[in-house]
């Protein structure tokens, strides 16, 4: 109930429409419930040898009636829809906002699918309420206030007869939809499970023909569909003999009218229209009736729904400015790391007392074994992640003193899996500067080498990429990136390099993009290039979330430390060749 | 935004070829969609008669029920007890044998619609099994997805209610024509006069409701997509601190999605007005001519009832399908998007004669020539032979052909000219899967799939015993990991399992592929995917994997490369160079370059 109320939130903005789309349901049902009268009295003329004229005049109120109804049915259902896809519009564009704004922690946690239900499905679940669930529910319950009082005016006995059989099927209608639901949830996950099985026959296509699994594929396929075709029949027993009883119930007062009302008739207690009445009025809320089951659906998914948006809108990032938190401007980029400490979850830290300064415009090379805290450095420098203990600064200031706008204008990130937008090659390169022309594109493209390839595409710079689009290599994809990253600008540059798939020629190029990446910035790298790492400023040796050794290249090899026992093995492995370190 | 097709401009496999979906789009109807929905109804005849037989007695009796209240209207009003109580027993009776039909109809139509999804579902999952690597190239994961998933989730919208039930409501409707006319001929002609009225209606209707329809979908895809990139993407976008730019342009998006729906909302609600008016009208008719009629003595006060009853269920069935009108529409072009997919033809089949490959060593390309598509070339007379037992590392720049080379030994796709022969049997001669099960192919990208270790090791022969996978993951250098993991071999991996390091990926698919055990090995080498340390271990167990086989291996580090027992440098498609690193590096050619130019010194004065 309190989602409920909460979710009412949405919708007060919209509340003159809401009033008018209520006033207009009102007009509708008194409107329905008009012309049974009118069909009645002129049944109560026609057999009082009345006069053709009163006919007229009662027929021509039937279409008057039928006009208005109709009318204030399309108010009723054309304003409800604009409140409700009002509301649903709002609530999409909260969520959406939000989701930028969370932090990485929130989206490590997190699968897009998920997420992706969440902004559509439960969305939608918010807006059937809105839209034919509240007024829906308010309509049935006035149509059966107003009919029953209608019809106890006439015959008590009977009213009660027919309204009793009415209010019987809603009740059944209620619990059936309750006994089905859990069918249906069943059914969801089902069909998750289904989903997940065909996505990874899809993604893992060739490690499937490699091993010519395909009859297997199709057998676990076949096997999980069929669990799902028993659960649906399952339904559809539960559902078939709910319904036809349902639908049996609703008509079946039709010859208790006729017996008991044909006796009133007889006894002079009831006019023949009246008895028509009774018929009109039982026709009338047979459909809402048996509705009344879906429409109590769609308020308990409108609850779960909505308490699974609210909980993400609720969701405050752990990442926060500061009240007050001052511009990060013109720096000359020296970074200092002190006494950091970051854990993930409390539980194991990834980080423990990491100090080391850094001078303005310096490379430096983190370099560590695998889940040694290289990639943790890198994120919490732009505040994708706070640290647990320590500080980090920025030119002597605290990165939690200043905006997050401005820290991550300063701090550019070259990250591991380069994502790409659907859009032009133009647009991604231009994606943290929007309204860069052409020539400053070109540019940055040019620098990171990836300008020749560009040009070698049919369409160049207006090539489509991402998940509809022209698929890029790894390598190149990287040096999008690093394009991307270069229009920035930024003092500060962060490149994860660690997991670059690279070939002798994509190698090469890289070469050439960083130098030109580094030049005049500081930079963090995290790279298995030897040729990059022996010429740092700085080299930081990781193991298990602790600094073991920093310094130059040959300030760590004299030390015949960890760095040196890496160095020298990996050139063995590589035949004396050295031309990597790895 | 402009709409874009991504995918391929190539040949068959296509995903828009004979039946064009987008065609589709919009219609309430589609013949060859209807036509082929209907070849599944063959094989559930029985329940379709039994469903079709409940829906019949059903209709039936709605018709009946008005007809029989009206006559015992009049037995009533005559003070005729006796024909009064029999006509209630009557419409009872009526009753019952509709409650049954309803039941008989609900039941067995429902089987009917689970039974065909059934066959749909596993019948794409199948075809998707035979179609060749070429088509998933060009058609992405999602959009296959969708069409296994919410498209047939649509179409059973149609199976479950919308076909049958249109259909029935127009023999409804009919019927109830005829009784009008039986039981008054002149009224039944006035009040049918309305009918025209509505179809004409109904029609210019429909032309501006096809119209929203498509452009409600177009919203719903772009605003679909915008809100999957935002979280997909929310990385970068956070570092690039673009969250207001964004913010910007789905706001745009999902206006127009609000802007669509609402117009969309505003033709389907102006059918009300249509049609109170319509039921008004009719029910007004006869209330001034069937009155007048009963006041003339024509007729009596229970036919003119069962008339004005008749009105209202006569636009009963016609609101319904305005209300469904969205969701048949959706199902037909669903259909047509399943039957598009079921409609690709497999571009490699096997020859129905085809042998099966027995356990073989040598590999040789005989004037081989390929290109991805029919236009272009990616190799050109290509001849090697790969001895039993030997390793040969492929170099060469990207785009030279490496992988190509690979994809031809497995048959993942075909020579468009030349000979791809293992021990003399021709690729293309055998079956694909005992071919595929005497290559084991190691990628760049480790597969696993949503299971156990254990599960997803024993992938590679699936009557293996515990010991032999345990014995496999030792060869490949990951059981020392597993045992460290909670669950050990137990633990869950793969998209919805716990998250392994894309090292320890590669080494539980080495294992995998150790399992199967097979004579010939292609080797992606995928080293620069992983950290150093894990690089170690997978070189040893690379080594482990390649003794006593046949390997192809795709090189990216000169430390394969030397100890390879042959190099081949590729270049552009051809073979410019083969030999061993000592004889190459004399020859002082391609590769001498290559080698070269990877120990040139880096950006900067070298310190060392």
């Amino acid at each position: 109930m309190n989602i409920l109320l909460r979710l009412m939130g949405f919708v007060k903005k919209y509340w003159v429409r809401l009033l008018f789309a209520f006033l207009c349901m009102l007009a509708s049902t008194a409107f329905m419930l008009i012309i049974p009268q009118l069909i009645s009295q002129s049944i109560d003329t026609v057999l009082a040898d009345g006069e053709l004229g009163a006919l007229m005049w009662l027929a021509l109120a039937v279409v008057g009636a039928g006009a208005m109804r109709g009318v204030s049915a399309f108010g009723n259902a054309y304003l409800t829809e604009v409140v409700s896809q009002k509301t649903a519009y709002d609530v999409r564009n909260a969520l959406y906002d939000k989701l930028q704004r969370l932090s990485f922690a929130f989206h490590d946690q997190a699968q897009t699918g998920e997420l992706m239900s969440r902004g559509t499905a439960d969305v939608e679940a918010i807006r059937m309420f809105f839209g034919r669930g509240l007024l829906g529910m308010l309509q049935i319950t006035i149509l059966f206030v107003g009919i029953s009082f209608l019809l106890v005016r006439l015959n008590p006995l009977l009213a009660l007869m027919t309204m009793g059989f009415l209010a019987a099927v809603g009740w059944r209608a209620v619990i059936v939809a309750r006994l089905l639901r859990p069918i249906w949830l069943k059914i969801q996950e089902l069909m998750a499970v289904l989903g997940t099985i065909l996505e990874e026959n899809l993604t893992g296509v060739r490690t499937v023909r490699s091993f010519a699994h395909e009859q297997e594929e199709s057998d676990k396929f076949s096997a999980q569909a069929e669990i799902l075709y028993d659960e649906h029949i399952r339904a559809t027993r539960k559902r078939a003999f709910n319904l036809s009883l349902m639908v049996f119930l609703v008509t079946i007062p039709i010859p208790l009218i006729l017996w008991y009302g044909g006796g009133q008739v007889e006894a002079g207690a009831l006019t023949v229209g009246e008895l028509t009445q009774f018929i009109f009025y039982l026709t009338i809320m047979a459909m809402p009736v048996r509705r009344l089951g879906f429409m109590t659906n769609i308020l308990s998914r409108t609850v779960s729904g909505g308490q699974r948006v609210l909980e993400i809108l609720d969701t405050e990032s752990v990442v926060r400015e500061k009240p007050g938190a001052v511009e990060l401007n013109d720096i000359s980029a020296a970074v200092s790391f002190d006494n950091v400490t970051f854990s993930y979850d409390s539980a194991s830290p990834v980080l423990r007392d990491v100090s080391f300064t850094v001078e303005p415009g310096q490379l430096v090379a983190l370099v560590g074994g695998l889940g040694s805290g290289k990639s943790t450095i890198a994120h919490l420098i732009p505040r994708f992640y706070d640290v647990s203990g320590g500080r980090i600064c920025i030119d002597g200031i605290d990165i939690r003193d200043v905006t997050l706008d401005s820290l991550r204008k300063n701090v550019g990130i070259v990250q591991q899996n380069t994502f790409l937008f659907s859009a032009t090659i133009r647009d991604n390169i231009a994606y943290g500067t929007v309204g860069a022309d052409i020539e400053q594109v070109i540019a940055a493209a040019r620098a990171a080498q990836l300008h020749d390839f560009i040009e070698s595409l049919p369409d160049g710079y207006d090539t489509w990429v991402g998940e509809r689009g022209v698929t890029l290599s790894g390598g190149q994809k990287q040096r999008l990136a690093v394009a991307r990253t270069l229009l920035v600008n930024p003092r500060i540059l962060i490149m994860d390099d660690s997991t670059s798939s690279v070939d002798v020629e994509t190698e090469l190029l890289m070469r050439r993009a960083l130098e030109e990446l580094i030049k005049g910035r500081t930079t963090f790298i995290i790279t298995h290039r030897l040729s990059v790492i022996r010429n740092a400023d700085l080299i930081v040796v990781l193991e298990a979330g602790e600094v073991v050794e920093k310094g130059t290249h040959d300030e760590l090899m004299a030390r015949s430390g960890l760095y040196r026992e890496i160095y020298e093995s990996q050139s063995v492995v590589g035949d004396g060749s050295g031309e990597d370190f790895s | 935004m402009s709409a874009h097709h991504g995918g391929g401009q190539h040949g068959g496999g296509e995903l828009s070829g004979t039946f064009d979906s987008d065609k589709v789009m919009g219609k309430v109807y589609d013949s060859r969609v209807a036509g082929r929905l209907i070849k599944y109804l063959g094989p559930v005849k029985s329940n379709l008669s039994l469903g079709a037989g409940g829906m019949i007695l059903r209709s039936v009796t709605t018709v009946a029920v008005p007809f029989l209240v009206g006559i015992a209207m009049d037995r009533i009003i005559e003070g005729d007890l006796v024909g009064r109580n029999t006509m209630v027993l009557i419409v009872a009776a009526v009753i019952m044998v509709g409650w049954g039909g309803r039941y008989l109809e609900e039941l067995f139509l429902g089987f009917v619609g689970q039974k065909i999804l059934y066959r749909v579902r596993t019948q794409m999952f199948d075809h998707l099994q035979k179609l060749s690597l070429g088509f998933f190239d060009r058609n992405k994961v999602g959009r296959i997805m969708s069409r296994v998933q919410n498209d047939v989730q649509q179409i059973q919208e149609l199976l479950a209610s919308g076909m049958l039930n249109v259909l029935f409501s127009a023999v409804t409707l009919i019927a109830i024509a005829i009784i009008m006319l039986v039981v008054n001929t002149d009224l039944a002609l006035l009040t049918l006069t309305v009918v025209p009225a509505l179809a004409i209606v109904a029609f210019i209707w429909q032309k501006y409701a096809r119209r929203a329809f498509i452009r409600v979908r177009r919203a719903i895809a772009t605003v679909n997509a915008q809100l999957q990139e935002g979280i997909a993407g929310v990385r970068v976008t956070q570092s690039l601190t673009r969250e207001d730019v964004n913010a910007e342009q789905f706001e745009s998006v999902n206006r127009e999605h609000f802007t669509a729906n609402v117009e969309a909302a505003r033709l389907q609600a102006a059918m009300w007005p249509m049609v109170e008016i319509l039921t008004a009208v009719g029910t007004a008719l006869v209330i001034y001519f069937g009155g007048a009629q009963v006041l003339a003595g024509q007729m009596t006060i229970g036919a003119l009832v069962a008339f004005m009853l008749y009105v209202r269920r006569f636009f009963e069935p016609v609101l319904e399908l305005t209300m469904e009108y969205v969701e048949i529409q959706r199902a037909m072009a669903s259909g047509a998007r399943i039957f598009e997919l079921l409609d690709v033809e497999p571009e490699i089949t096997d020859d129905p004669a085809a042998p099966d490959l027995p356990p073989a060593k040598e590999i040789k390309f005989e004037g081989v020539s390929f290109g991805y598509s029919p236009g272009t070339r990616g190799l050109h007379d290509i001849n090697l032979t790969v001895n039993p037992g030997e390793t040969v590392a492929i170099v060469g720049k990207t785009g030279a052909g490496k992988s190509s080379l690979a994809n031809l030994i497995t048959r993942f796709y075909e020579v468009q000219e030349g000979w791809v022969t293992v021990d003399g049997y021709d690729v293309n001669s055998v079956t694909q899967q005992s071919l595929r099960r005497q290559i084991g192919v190691v990628t760049q990208d480790p597969f696993l799939f949503f299971g156990s270790i254990e599960d997803n090791i024993r992938y590679g022969r699936t009557e293996a015993t515990r010991e032999e996978v345990i014995e496999a993951a030792k060869k490949a250098g990951a059981h020392d990991f597993i045992s460290r993991l909670e669950r050990g071999y137990e633990t869950q991996v793969g998209e919805r399992g716990e998250n392994l390091s894309a090292g320890q990926r590669q080494l539980v698919c080495l294992a995998r592929a150790i399992l199967a055990n097979p004579p010939i090995i292609v080797l992606d080498e995928a080293t620069s995917n992983v950290d150093t340390h894990a690089e170690r271990v997978m070189q040893r167990s690379f080594r482990r994997l390649m003794k006593g086989r046949t390997c192809l291996i795709i090189a990216h580090r000169l430390s394969t490369v030397t100890r390879a027992d042959r190099i081949v440098v590729l270049d552009q498609g051809r073979i410019v160079e083969i030999g061993s690193h000592r004889e190459l590096m004399a020859r002082k050619g391609m590769y001498y370059n290559m080698y070269g130019s990877l120990l040139a010194p880096g950006p900067e004065p070298q310190s060392a």
